[in-house]
Parts: structure tokens; sequence; C-alpha cells
């Protein structure tokens, strides 16, 4: 098991080097000259050579691929020209608040998918089949952004249930001391009760957008995984036992559906961190994708591909931790 | 001898054929939506702005008082050349580097395989912005990082398809015969590995689509006052807090439902070609 475990972990490194590679080859392609830029509206020529000069621009490819390994080695991913700060500083201070959303998203999205699809391997072909299919291709086939403006337009306008779209708690609520930086358990941890229903009410529109995503290929994923284990002879053993129902398909069907639903959730974080940026654009919510779309949008190139990179080492982290769940239940994925 | 019972000729319409109607209504709009377009889509009228869906202008208009309707139905057409643009693309090079990989194995095998796992190992909706971002804010450039982001569906694919028939008797004494590899991969291979991946395209389009509408979304791409469906919608989302709807509702129906349709038709396909799913 160690072995494996390691095997894969030498895999991620090789992932993570092909991530900076394509990192820094994007930076480099980018439209707007950097120099042009930092040297400002009346730059002169020779400003902007002076500035090239100083950003390390009138060096070869490779050189500056060495000065970019450098300055990631450092924890330096440049400054944003918007924000005034460092990138990485930028970033982490936004990061919990995206990972707060795609987590409740996902949580909601399996409390919803994994039943469903339960449900509709139990009776395949049954209306409930049927409904989780339909309501699966539409989800799939809803924008996000379109999904969070309709619940918007019906919690907020309509009903007035939910706050308006401007962050992650009240104008007039502070913050709670920073713990994890996620507000839900900040706020549980210094025992604002006041606080973390704002949180909460603040929170539940963009991660139902998200979730309603996600919803579909889990519910999928588990209803392909569910038939396989219900159809396969050790349930039949159960069943003529007979030991419970509820036993044989909990414990036993669903125990073994387990591992494929797992593996496909791995794509699920693929989707989700995509569809984030455009939830969080839609409820003005103030993490790493609100914050790339505004750098895009004033041709701010430091902090988008910062972005982009701490995107791709999230996605290889939650694609890791479910390979080693994967290993960590399946005896087979370890012995191989 | 067992005796042969009386075959019934059952007429049946195929599985699907319901959201090929639909298709063909999209198309139908894709295809004539500027003719049917009541208003001019850039026509601008300060008297009539914002207002709610009527008789004149049935998904009202918008803050500039241009008419709905006649935005969403001429925004079909670029929104799905959009989308067709870069499924037709990350088609033709996925499968070409796919069925590389599947038949000559060895390094391009595995060359292949490690460009297809560095665009695997973004978020691909990341991945598109930034390439967005690093090659320049346009059309084409949108239709680019749809394909790229693409690319890897198709690779896989082709080379799972390609590696079960690359020693398949067909294969073989084809090539006994002694076609060239490339008229082997043309005539004998391809039309075999064909069938999937047409599946796998058709289901692809309905993603193209949500991914070139979310990029405009969030800014990139389209300018305006072009119409397009994901402008549309970001452009109404500055209303949801005076209550406007039609603003965002009609242009984001109309992204949604042809969505809807390309994954529907897809599915309908792959139940159709696969007889193991047809019941």
């Amino acid at each position: 098991m160690g072995r494996v475990i390691a095997s894969r972990l030498v895999g991620v490194l090789g992932v993570l080097a092909s991530v900076i590679v394509v990192t820094f080859f994007l930076t480099r392609a980018l439209p707007a000259d950097p120099a042009v830029y930092f040297a400002g509206m009346g730059g002169t020529q020779a400003a902007i050579e002076a500035m090239r000069a100083k950003l390390g621009l009138d060096h070869s490819l490779i050189v500056q691929f060495g000065f970019y390994l450098r300055d990631l080695a450092h924890g330096n991913l440049g400054m944003s020209l918007t924000t005034g700060h460092s990138v990485l500083s930028d970033l982490m201070a936004r990061l919990p608040a995206s990972f707060e959303l795609t987590i409740v998203a996902l949580l909601l999205a399996l409390a919803v998918g994994l039943p469903a699809g339960i449900g509709a391997a139990l009776r395949p072909d049954s209306w409930f089949d049927h409904l989780v299919r339909v309501l699966g291709t539409a989800g799939v086939a809803m924008p996000t952004f379109f999904t969070g403006l309709l619940l918007l337009h019906v919690f907020y306008f309509d009903l007035a249930w939910a706050p308006p779209p401007l962050g992650r708690i009240g104008a007039f609520i502070a913050p709670p001391p920073h713990v994890t930086g996620f507000y839900l358990i900040d706020s549980l941890l210094a025992g604002q009760v006041q606080t973390l229903i704002d949180a909460v009410r603040h929170i539940a529109l963009p991660a139902l957008t998200l979730a309603l995503f996600a919803v579909a290929p889990i519910a999928r994923a588990t209803r392909a995984a569910m038939l396989d284990a219900l159809a396969s002879d050790f349930i039949r053993t159960a069943r003529v036992i007979p030991l419970s129902s509820f036993r044989t398909i909990v414990v036993y069907a669903f125990g073994n559906a387990l591992l494929p639903v797992l593996t496909s959730v791995g794509m699920v974080f693929s989707f989700l961190l995509g569809a984030n940026v455009l939830v969080e654009k839609v409820f003005a919510w103030p993490g790493i994708g609100t914050y790339a779309i505004n750098a895009l949008i004033a041709a701010d190139y430091a902090p988008v591909q910062g972005f982009v990179l701490v995107m791709a080492v999230l996605y290889i982290g939650l694609n890791l931790a479910v390979d080693l769940a994967v290993i960590a239940t399946d005896p087979r994925a370890a012995a191989t | 001898m067992t005796t042969v019972a009386p075959t019934t000729v059952k007429l049946r319409l195929p599985p699907g054929s319901g959201s090929l109607i639909l298709l063909a209504i999209v198309a139908v709009a894709a295809a004539a939506g500027p003719r049917l377009a009541p208003y001019d889509p850039l026509a601008t009228s300060v008297s009539a702005a914002l207002q709610p869906p009527s008789a004149s202008h049935w998904f009202g208009t918008d803050a500039l008082g241009r008419d709905i309707l006649s935005r969403v139905l001429t925004a079909a057409r670029l929104d799905l050349a959009i989308a067709a643009a870069a499924v037709g693309l990350s088609f033709g090079i996925g499968t070409a580097a796919g069925i590389t990989a599947g038949y000559a194995g060895g390094w391009s095998d595995r060359l292949i395989g490690h460009v297809t796992d560095m665009i695997m190992a973004f978020p691909l909706f990341v991945l598109a912005m930034g390439i967005v971002a690093a090659a320049g804010d346009t059309v084409a450039n949108i239709v680019y990082a749809t394909a790229i982001i693409n690319i890897p569906t198709y690779v896989r694919v082709g080379r799972a398809e390609v590696l079960i028939r690359r020693d398949a008797p067909f294969v073989q004494s084809a090539r006994l015969a002694g076609n060239g590899t490339f008229r082997l991969l043309l005539a004998h291979v391809f039309p075999n590995v064909l069938p999937p991946l047409v599946v796998q395209a058709s289901l692809n389009m309905g993603y193209a689509i949500l991914n070139a509408a979310g990029l405009s979304f969030i800014g990139l791409g389209v300018r305006p006052p072009t119409p397009e469906w994901g402008i549309m919608v970001a452009d109404g989302a500055s209303y949801i807090v005076s209550g406007e709807w039609w603003v965002w509702l009609f242009p984001g129906l109309a992204l949604a439902g042809t969505v809807f349709v390309f994954n529907l038709a897809g599915d309908g396909l792959r139940d159709f070609l696969d007889p193991h799913r047809r019941h």
C-alpha cells in the first residue's frame, strides 16, 4: 500500500510539472505587453525598455522559465496591478470563500445525488427512475449563471427570503474571527449565532446553484454503479439468506458501488471548479473566481496566471484525495 | 427444425426521434433567425427601454429599447456556429491523434497521452479562461479554447476503439492485401470507430455551447452590441435587483433549451447506435 501511494504521489508531481509549464506559456502569450502597462500612460520608449529589463522580459524563454520557477519556489506569483497587493496574498485571502462554497455545494449535491441514484437503481424504469433522468438531463443543460439568476429572482426578488447577491455576509455584520477562513465554521467556533445564520443565508443560493449542476453526474454514476452491484452474486446471496433489505442495500450494495462513484466525483470537481467562477460572478461572491474575472477585464495578467495555477493545484489535490480514498477503501487498488 | 414464427413488422420511430424534431427547430432558428426576427436586433429606442413582454415585443425590450425576441433569434446562429466550429476542430484533431496513438503505440502514443493529461490536469473552464486571456480576447480564440479543452475526449474514445480493432481479422486482411497504413486507417479502421465518436460529438455540442456562453458571460470574446446569449444574460443580471426578469430569462431559456436538445439527441443517438442499450 505504501508503494502504491508513493507511485501516486510521483504521478502527481509529473502532473504538477506539466501544469507549471502550461501556465508559464499561457502568461508569455498574453496579448497586452506588461512592460508598456507598467511604464504607464506616458511611458517613453526608454522607460518601456527599462521596465522590460526590470521584469526580465528581455531574456530568452528558457531563462524566463528559470525566473518563473525561482519565483514560484519563493511563493512569488507577481503583483496585481488592480489591487496593489501580491497575487499570492490576494489569492490566499479569497481562497477560503471559494473553497467553502465549493465544499458546501459538493456536500449538497452528494446528499441529493446519492439517494436519488440509489432509488433509481432499486426500481429501474419506474417513474422515479425516469424523473431522476429527466431532471438530471435538464440539470446539466442549465448554464449555472442562468440557474443562479432564476433562484435569485424567486428567492430574493419575489419571496424576499434570500439576502441580496452581494457577498458572503450582510453589510452590517462583522465577519467572524479568522480561524479556518470558512465563515460557517468560524462563526460556530466563536459562538456567534447571528453571524452563522447570516452566513448560511448568504451561502444558500450560490451553493444550491452549484449543487444543481453537480447532482446529475453524481446521480447518474451512482445509478450505474448500484445497478452493477445489485446484479452481483453476493447481493443475490444476501437476499436469499435473507439479510435485512436495508443492510443489503446500504452496506453491501452501496459499499461496493462507492468506488466507481468516488472516481466519478473527480470529474465532478472539474465542473464544480469551473462553474464556481460563473456562480461567484452572479452572487458577487468574494472568491478567487471573481478576483480572476476582474483581473481579466482589467488586462491584469499576473492574477489570472496565479488563479489558473491555484485552480489546477486545487483540482490535482482534490483528485489525489479521491485516489487515496479509493486506495483506502479498496484492497484491490492497494495491491496493484 | 424450429418453426419460424411469423414476424410482424412494427413501424416504430427510432428512439430519440423526438429530439431530432427539436433539433430541426433549433437548426431552423439558427439558419433563418435573422429573417424571422421582427425587428432590427441592433436598433435602439430610448422611449421603448425596459418594456415587459407585450404584443408588439413578445420578449420585452432591454435597457436600450432593443427587441429581445429579435436578439435571441439572431444570436442562435452565432452561438451554434461557435460551438459547431469548436466541436468540429476538436473532433478532427482529437480523432486523428487518438487513432494515431492507438494504432502506432510507442512514443507517439506516450507523447499524445502526455499532452492529453496536460489538458486534463486543469478544471476545463478555468483552462479555457486562461487560454482566451493569453491568446487574446476574440471570438476565434473562444473557438480555439473550447476546442482544446474538448480534444482529450476524442483522443480517449478514438484510441480505445482503435486498440480493440488494431489486430482484428478484417484489419489484418486489409493489411495483407497490401493497403498502406494511411489507407488502412482511413478506409478500414476509421469507419468502424466513427459511431462512438459521433455520439461523443453530439453530446459535446451542448457542453461547447455552455462553455462558450460562459466565457462571454464573464466578458470574454463576443463584444456588445453583437447579440449573443451569454452576454444578454450577463446584461440582464444587473436587473435582478429591480426585477426586470425578461431581460435575462429569454436568452437564458434559449441557451438552456438548445443545450438540452443537443444532450437529448446525443443520448438518443447513443441508444440507437448501441444495441445493448436498446430495450
